[in-house]
Order: C-alpha cells, then structure tokens, then sequence
C-alpha cells in the first residue's frame, strides 16, 4: 500500500534556479563571457557569495558543471563567469544567446579567506583562465579599497589575444592604489607595449614586499602552480598564506555526489580555495 | 529500552497486522543468494538469510531515480519515488550501514531524497549468525543499540523483540495480545547463550585500529600497483558496499528539447571516468589511484572524521570482487599478514 507523497518544505540543494543570460561575449577564441541573472529578483538580490566561490551551472540535456564566480560579491545582481568550451556543459553555453535561460545554484565552496586578508598586501599571480576566480578578489580589494593594503596583479597570458580581459586590467593600470604588471610569452602582433616572458619573470618588479603581511593568490594552468610557489617560498611569505583554487570535477558541489574527493576531504566543502600547506598534506590535490 | 518476547508462530500474524500500513520489504532467496524485495507471502521471508545481495541503502537511494524535472515552468521536485516502507530482516552490521550514511548525508546540506526516504521507512532488525565472510565483531558492528525502529534476535522458537523508537512501540501495540512483556529467567539465559555462541561463530577478525596509520604510511608502497594491475575496475565493490554513496547525473530530455527529467544514479569511485574532468584530464587514470581512493575512504578518512571505519564488516566485497581484491585481502596485506588471494597468487605467478 503506497502512501501519499509529501513535498518538502526545505530547501533543496539539488534543484536549480532558473537564471537568464544577460550578455554574452567572446573573450578570446575560445573564452567567452557570460552575465547572468537568477530570474527572481528577490533571489537574485539575496545571492551572496565571497569570492573564489563557484556556482552549478546547467543546461537541460547537457547537464551541470562547476565554474567560479569572476564578478565581485560588491556588485550585486549580475553574477559574471568566464568560461572556456571543454567539455558537454560548456559547449552548449557556447550555443546560447541572450536572453536564455540556464539553471544556476551555489554559492559553494569555501571562497577565500577575505577577513584573514584584511590589513594585509594581496599579491595576486594569474596564468590565462586563471583570472576567472581571482578577477573575483582583484575587484572585491578595488572596491573595498581601504580595506586591505598593497594591492599586487601579474598576470601573465601566452599571446596578446589570449590574455582574457586584456583591455580591463590595461585601464586597470591607471589606477596608483593597484601594483599592476601584465606579460604574454610571445608577442605575435608586435603592438604589445608590456612585458614579454612568462609571469615569473614578472616577480623583480616587485618591490619592499612584506612576507609575513602578504597573501600570495595563484590560479592558472598546472605548470604554473609549480613555479609560482617556489618565488613565494622564496619571497618567504607563510606556507598558509599562499592560496590557490583548484579544479575538481563535481556533479552536486553539496559533498554528496563524492565526485571531487581527495584524501578525506571534498573539493565543494573544503576548497576549492586551499593553501599551499594543505596542498604538501594532500597528496592528489595538484 | 524495553525488550518483550514473541512466540515463534506469531510473527507472521504480527507482520500481517503491519504490513497493512506499509510495503513490507524483507530478504528473500534469489538462486543461492538473498536480495530485500517487497514481500506479500511471509513464507517467502528468509529468516536466517545471509547478507543480501546489494545492501539496504538501494532502499533509500535506488540505483536510478529522478531528482526533479525541467520544463518552461521552471523545476519541480520528484519525491515520486518514496514511499511508505516498512523493512523487516535488516542485520545489525547493515544498520550500521545506515547509521553512517545518516551521518555522511546530514553533513554541511541535508540531501532531502535520502532522508525523506528514511523518514518514511520504518526498520525492523533481525539478529543474524556469522558465515565465513562475516567480520562483523572486528568493525564492532556485530550488536546494534540504536537505529532501529525494533530489533528481533532470533531464538529457536521465540524472539526477543526490542523497542527503540516510539514509533515501533505503535506497531507493537497494533496486536499487543501477540507479545509477553514478561520475561523468564530461562528466556535470559537462552539470550546470554546465544550470544556467547554467536560470537564465537566469528571466523577471522581483523585490527581497523591500525589501518588509518598503515593507509599512510603505506601509501607508496607498491602493494598498491599490485592491486591496480589486478584489478577488473568493474565497480562491484562499491555497489555492494552498504556505505558507498557516490552518484553521477544524467539528463533525460524530452522531445521538442524544453522539458526533462534530470535523474541520479549510483556511480563508482573506481571506475576510469569517475575523476575526469571537462577537456579529458583525469586526476585517477591508474587503477591503482583509484583503489587507493577507495581504502582511503573505508579504514582511514571515516576513521578521523567519525571515530569509526566506514566498514562495517557485512562480507559483501569479499564475495562480490571477482579478483579477491576486498577489505579482508588488502587490510591482511596492509598489517603484513599472508594471505591467499587470487592477486597475490596471480603476482607471484607472473613473476615466476
């Protein structure tokens, strides 16, 4: 004998909000822009994450995927992602416009450590899409300037053409309050008027730094982390202020699915933002 | 807890009585195996079965079913699937089982579709005697104390019934004229015995207290390449594993490409694409990863997260894995006991 069944009251972590893109653009050949908003504005208003935070993103058919907030939590409404084609989910956001409608749910994750950053210098170290979770932090400090101190960008792409928000990080280097260095490998257009080399080569520019004062931010392609981690030994800024966001593949971003498990811990509860000192004791995680 | 006693013969006017309420789903014989199936003839019921073939969470999380559908309307949440059971014949060690995915699925966010499901299901233990895989009493999942609705030990020709949950204690009080709230000193002593031999009945053992450390330290170690090169990667561990929990999404889509149903099904850690992510990197190529992962997760991380392993000594891998690759094989291994196991003979075998 079956009983009648009762719909929950609760919140279900499972189930998406519809949310309509608002704009969409190519960033670079195969980066492209998303802003998005969760239709109910109510909902859409009460959206609060920090940054470094990701949310679910699905397409009927295709299914859902992770992908990091790149817009500030200090502007709120429109929630911002960069996204390059890869796989199922994102080849079928490509093949949207605007003004269609994909399923969004998060925040997830643990974002960074913003109140820990207070009053400190906030180095931040980008390789190509790794701009996409720290463009998140790098406005949060702009916009809540006086709460941290030195404010540090290199960011480093392999050509012109494929350093993503290229044109907003070189207005970005007007601003006095913001330490702003930007390279490319090679320069294929012979109009580039910043650095050339990889983002390494960036590390003498900066200057005076205090290590015990400083957080080291790193998001890029697995070659970089390697590299990057040993200038910020070496600049002797504490093991547990190096931070970096790492990729999983996750199917709930609730630590149910089991997908993004490392060691004991899961990717969606515990990270994606972890510090280098976490990354020597788990063995899986770069 | 209060403890009453039913005579034999009257079990089955009793579920008679409950099932009225509920689906009564209980083990039953299927070829030499038992699996938990929805019952009408009690006579059916394998009192003394062993462990079932797929464990009790397939109860609560079946193997496929949809979360929630898509239309232009939006999403709408599927509870379609649960309802109203009553699951009688469940062994101690698989109510530990579910003790622990209690734990694991009310972590950081509550997933609704597990615990409306045990909401919704009544569970009424019965006591269980040990065969040659049974390891029970190492995990110290052997006895039961709470996580039952009731429990029945099973006594020759009457049951000693225990009542945990007020809601048992309504079943009970549906025919009450079945039960004797008094107990004998005969009846006690019946109990102790059964006991003291049931324990006996145990055939091997093995220390989980060692296994959090010996997982690290014996993380390199190239036992762990010997078990990848053996193992099938075929996933039946961990569908047999009363405490596996992982799934993956599909998306079913209508015609005309608006409306679906977006669906959950039980997924493995040990399969190949189980750690890819988009753009075909693979965090766990190698068998041998992925197995790693697994024992991880069994007799190290539960082990600091929660104080015990999640293991809980049923056997199920132990008879499911076509390779010997199981909890008693490579926890023997780990402590550096011998042991034979199709692996290790097939490992020396190809060294010869």
């Amino acid at each position: 004998m079956n009983s009648q069944n009762k719909q929950l009251t609760g919140v279900n972590p499972f189930v998406p909000q519809p949310a309509r893109i608002v704009r969409t653009y190519y960033l670079t050949e195969d980066v492209k822009f998303f802003q998005v908003r969760i239709v109910d504005m109510e909902k859409a208003l009460s959206f609060e994450y920090l940054p470094g935070q990701f949310a679910m993103i699905s397409v009927l058919g295709a299914g859902e995927a992770p992908f990091c907030l790149s817009s500030t939590p200090s502007r709120p409404g429109l929630l911002e992602f960069c996204i390059r084609k890869a796989g199922a989910v994102t080849s079928a956001l490509f093949r949207m416009k605007e003004n269609d409608l994909i399923g969004l749910r998060g925040p997830y994750g643990n974002g960074f450590p913003i109140e820990r950053m207070h009053n400190k210098d906030i180095l931040i170290i980008v390789g190509g899409l790794g701009v996409a979770p720290l463009r998140s932090v790098l406005l949060y400090c702009l916009d809540n300037r006086d709460q941290f101190r030195r404010v540090f960008l290199l960011h480093g792409a392999k050509r012109p053409a494929e350093m993503i928000f290229r044109e907003e990080f070189l207005a970005l280097k007007e601003r006095e309050d913001l330490e702003c260095h930007l390279t490319v490998d090679d320069d294929d257009t012979g109009t580039w008027t910043e650095k050339i080399g990889v983002v390494t080569t960036l590390f003498p520019l900066l200057e005076e730094i205090d290590p015990a004062n400083t957080f080291g931010l790193v998001c890029g392609p697995p070659v970089m982390y390697k590299f990057v981690i040993k200038e910020l030994v070496n600049l002797n800024i504490p093991k547990d202020q190096i931070l970096m966001t790492l990729e999983r593949r996750m199917k709930c971003g609730v630590g149910k699915c089991g997908h993004c498990a490392i060691d004991y811990i899961y990717t969606c509860l515990d990270g994606p933002v972890f510090t280098y000192w976490d990354v020597i004791h788990m063995r899986e995680l770069i | 807890m209060r403890i009453i006693k039913l005579k034999k013969d009257n079990l089955f006017p009793f579920l008679e009585v409950i099932s009225e309420e509920a689906d009564l789903w209980a083990p039953v014989k299927k070829g030499d195996k038992h699996v938990f199936k929805v019952v009408d003839d009690f006579s059916q019921i394998e009192m003394n079965s062993t462990r079932t073939i797929l464990p009790p969470r397939k109860i609560f999380l079946p193997p496929t079913f949809d979360m929630f559908s898509v239309s232009e309307e939006g999403y709408k949440e599927d509870f379609s699937h649960i309802t109203k059971k009553i699951l009688f014949g469940i062994h101690p060690c698989d109510i530990h089982g579910l003790l622990i995915l209690d734990n694991f699925y009310k972590q950081a966010y509550l997933d609704p579709y597990y615990l409306e499901a045990r909401k919704n299901t009544l569970i009424l233990g019965l006591s269980c005697w040990p065969d040659e895989y049974c390891f029970a009493k190492s995990t110290n999942t052997h006895i039961i104390e709470e996580g039952f609705d009731l429990f029945f030990t099973y006594l020759k020709d009457f049951f000693l019934v225990w009542i945990g949950s007020s809601q048992g204690d309504d079943l009970v009080r549906l025919k009450p004229e079945l039960f004797d709230e008094k107990l004998t000193d005969k009846d006690i002593q019946t109990y102790l015995n059964w006991q003291a031999e049931r324990d006996k009945a145990y055939k091997w053992d093995l220390n989980f207290t060692a296994m959090p450390d010996l997982m690290e330290l014996k993380y390199g170690d190239p036992l762990w390449e010997k078990l990848g090169d053996t193992c099938l990667a075929c996933g039946s561990c961990t569908n047999v594993c009363p405490t596996c929990g992982c799934y993956n999404i599909m998306d079913k889509q209508f015609l005309g490409g608006k409306d679906g149903k977006i669906m959950r099904h039980w997924d493995a850690c040990t399969l190949e694409e189980y750690s890819e992510v988009a753009g075909g990197e693979n965090f766990r190529k190698k068998r041998s990863d992925r197995l790693k992962l697994w024992y991880t997760h069994k007799l190290q991380a539960f082990i600091s997260k929660y104080g015990k392993p999640s293991c809980v000594g049923c056997g199920r891998c132990i008879v499911a894995c076509p390779v010997d690759i199981n909890v008693r094989t490579v926890g023997k291994a780990l402590l550096g006991e011998e042991e034979d196991a199709f692996w290790i003979r097939l490992n020396k075998e190809v060294t010869k």
